[in-house]
């Protein structure tokens, strides 16, 4: 019992954890602020959460010039390039996200100044996640950042599909990470340890262990569910289409991402030498996540729940490169990365025109885009630049992600990799059926109902497109750009 | 040690709560049961521990306890406003959207 008692505070660094805290001064700041100046301080709250999210870039940005790995609490805490690029991505896409949140909060019924501080506490648990090389780590990470999210899904609170998307979100969330922590006690009991280091020299040997099997499927199913991957994407286009829809952008971008990099973790940290488990899990939903996404997608008449199902699909993409993850790491681990940076500007810009479209027609129905070029020729324009960059078209940015995932696929060679990448080319041209569609409404339709008024955009929502447009596009014609952030975040990730 | 006799407790009692998820309509019971699968997990954390002589186990199990607890709490908060708006906690009539 000595020895367990005996307790000496581990070394902290300051300065590794400088981001974590200033998100978090910043989310308790607005909540003094608000219970001290109540009702007067509500115009102040986008700009203040705002400015958090960029205050909290600079410790970032001075970690990465820097450089050095940081690791704490036995390895258990990261902060590494890997972490950081991923950590930029998260406040960008936080910071994006309240520009769209901004006006349509204020203009509902529901402005409280709560949704600013749950959206910073989710933030902080995904910039929290993508440190986190431990498994205690990773579950509290996941948790802090999906609890808020239950709650920003059910945010208006009278209304009836908002009620039921948080619901429905509560639910799965919470059946699924259960799920996940069963698979880590397994997972831990097999390994004596919670760090991933230990886990891999543990469970890397190639025995095959039923116990192991179950605990590392029942952890990647876990993660399946908050990836929105087929067969474990029920929740999501009814938690979309309830939620409001820059919460739905968030959960659509940010969270998935947050999955994503537990994913990457797990997979290239925890089990690299279980690739009898991971191949053919990933190849399995993968395939199934692409192919039903994509079906299911042509079949939508409201473009929330399009674009839910285009994110669905777009998951699966992501998910390819985990299925050569033994072959090509480097390369896998580098195409998720990019994959995720230009999904998330893309994604978000898309939704910022969905946002802007409905504050004038109020309708989310594909038909009422019809004629938008005539009376609103940025957006419509805009809006191409976004569903050509989903699908994949050269000038914008997601010709690049869909490359590198074939860049990994050709690297890694083989029946598996073959096989997958036929099916990922099937469903790039499914994938553009669908997006046409809403081209087709936007160029050529009439206008459904005559009213060609303009549609009036808001600064914020036109600083969120600004950035949105600009990244899509620096990114397809400049591919150097994001390539460079890949590669950095490659290695150190597989050193770690 | 009754290391498997602790394991097949957990697998029970987390089979239980998988049943009670699927199977219930009300929502708290539903909670409920998720209770039943994340307390099956303390004990595999637990007695897992002990098997290995490190406190990490114990660790990781208090900090289940504790997040559970946070869980419970916004899915009553939800389960709450559901009732004031439907007055129903049955979770088959929230049906408005069909995934």
């Amino acid at each position: 019992m000595e020895a367990l008692l005996a307790f000496s505070r581990p070394a902290l660094d300051w300065h590794a954890l400088a981001p974590e805290l200033t998100l978090l001064a910043f989310g308790t700041l607005i909540t003094v602020v608000d219970i001290i100046w109540d009702d007067r301080s509500k115009q102040a709250m986008p700009t203040l959460a705002g400015m958090g999210l960029l205050a909290t870039l600079l410790p970032i940005l001075t970690l990465a010039v820097d450089g050095t790995e940081r690791s704490m609490f036995g390895g258990a805490y990261v902060v590494d390039d890997f972490s950081l690029v991923l950590k930029a991505l998260f406040l960008i896409s936080g910071y994006i996200v309240i520009l769209m949140s901004v006006d349509y909060i204020r203009d509902g019924d529901y402005y409280e100044n709560e949704y600013y501080t749950l959206m910073l506490t989710s933030l902080l648990g995904m910039v929290m996640m993508s440190s986190s090389r431990d498994l205690i780590s990773v579950f509290v990470a996941l948790e802090l950042l999906s609890i808020p999210a239950y709650m920003l899904a059910a945010w208006r609170k009278g209304g009836a599909r908002s009620n039921e998307a948080g619901l429905k979100y509560y639910l799965m969330g919470v059946f699924a990470s259960a799920v996940m922590l069963y698979g880590m006690s397994l997972v831990y009991g097999l390994a004596g340890s919670t760090t991933f280091g230990v886990i891999a020299q543990e469970l890397g040997s190639g025995a095959a262990n039923p116990v192991a099997i179950l605990g590392i499927l029942f952890i990647l199913i876990g993660f399946a569910f908050k990836v929105s991957a087929v067969p474990f994407h029920t929740w999501a286009p009814d938690t979309y289409e309830g939620a409001p829809t820059p919460v739905t952008a968030f959960l659509a971008v940010a969270s998935k991402t947050a999955g994503m990099v537990a994913l990457i973790q797990l997979v290239f940290v925890a089990f690299p030498g279980r690739d009898d488990v991971v191949q053919p899990f990933f190849w399995l939903i993968a395939a199934l996540t692409m192919t039903i996404g994509n079906l299911i997608a042509l079949r939508q008449n409201n473009i929330v729940r399009l674009l839910a199902y285009s994110g669905v699909a777009q998951g699966g993409f992501m998910l390819v490169p985990f299925a050569v993850a033994a072959e090509a790491p480097a390369r896998a681990v580098e195409a998720v990365v990019i994959y995720m940076a230009i999904y998330a500007f893309m994604n978000l810009g898309a939704f910022t025109v969905v946002l802007a479209v409905a504050r004038k027609t109020r309708s989310g129905e594909i038909d009422s885009y019809g004629g938008l070029f005539q009376y609103a020729p940025g957006l419509a324009v805009a809006m191409t630049v976004f569903l050509a960059a989903l699908a994949g078209i050269p000038p914008a940015g997601g010709w690049f992600a869909k490359f590198g995932l074939f860049r990994a696929l050709l690297d890694a060679g083989g029946g598996w990799a073959a096989s997958l990448g036929v099916i990922v080319a099937i469903n790039t041209v499914i994938a553009f059926a669908y997006y046409a569609r809403i081209l087709v409404q936007m160029w050529f339709q009439p206008v459904p109902d005559g009213d060609e008024r303009p549609i009036v955009i808001t600064g914020a929502l036109r600083a969120a497109l600004a950035v949105t447009l600009v990244a899509t596009m620096a990114f397809g014609v400049l591919p150097g750009l994001v390539g460079h952030f890949g590669e950095v975040s490659v290695l150190s990730a597989l050193g770690g | 040690m009754l290391l498997n006799q602790f394991l097949i407790l957990g697998a029970a009692l987390f089979a239980v709560g998988v049943y009670g998820v699927l199977a219930r309509r009300n929502g708290v019971m539903v909670l409920m049961s998720i209770e039943l699968m994340l307390n099956a997990v303390n004990i595999n954390l637990v007695v897992f521990g002990v098997q290995h002589g490190v406190v990490s186990g114990q660790v990781f199990a208090l900090f289940v306890i504790a997040v559970a607890a946070a869980e419970v709490g916004v899915g009553l908060a939800i389960v709450l406003l559901l009732y004031r708006n439907r007055t129903s906690i049955d979770v088959e009539d929230f049906d408005l959207m069909r995934g």
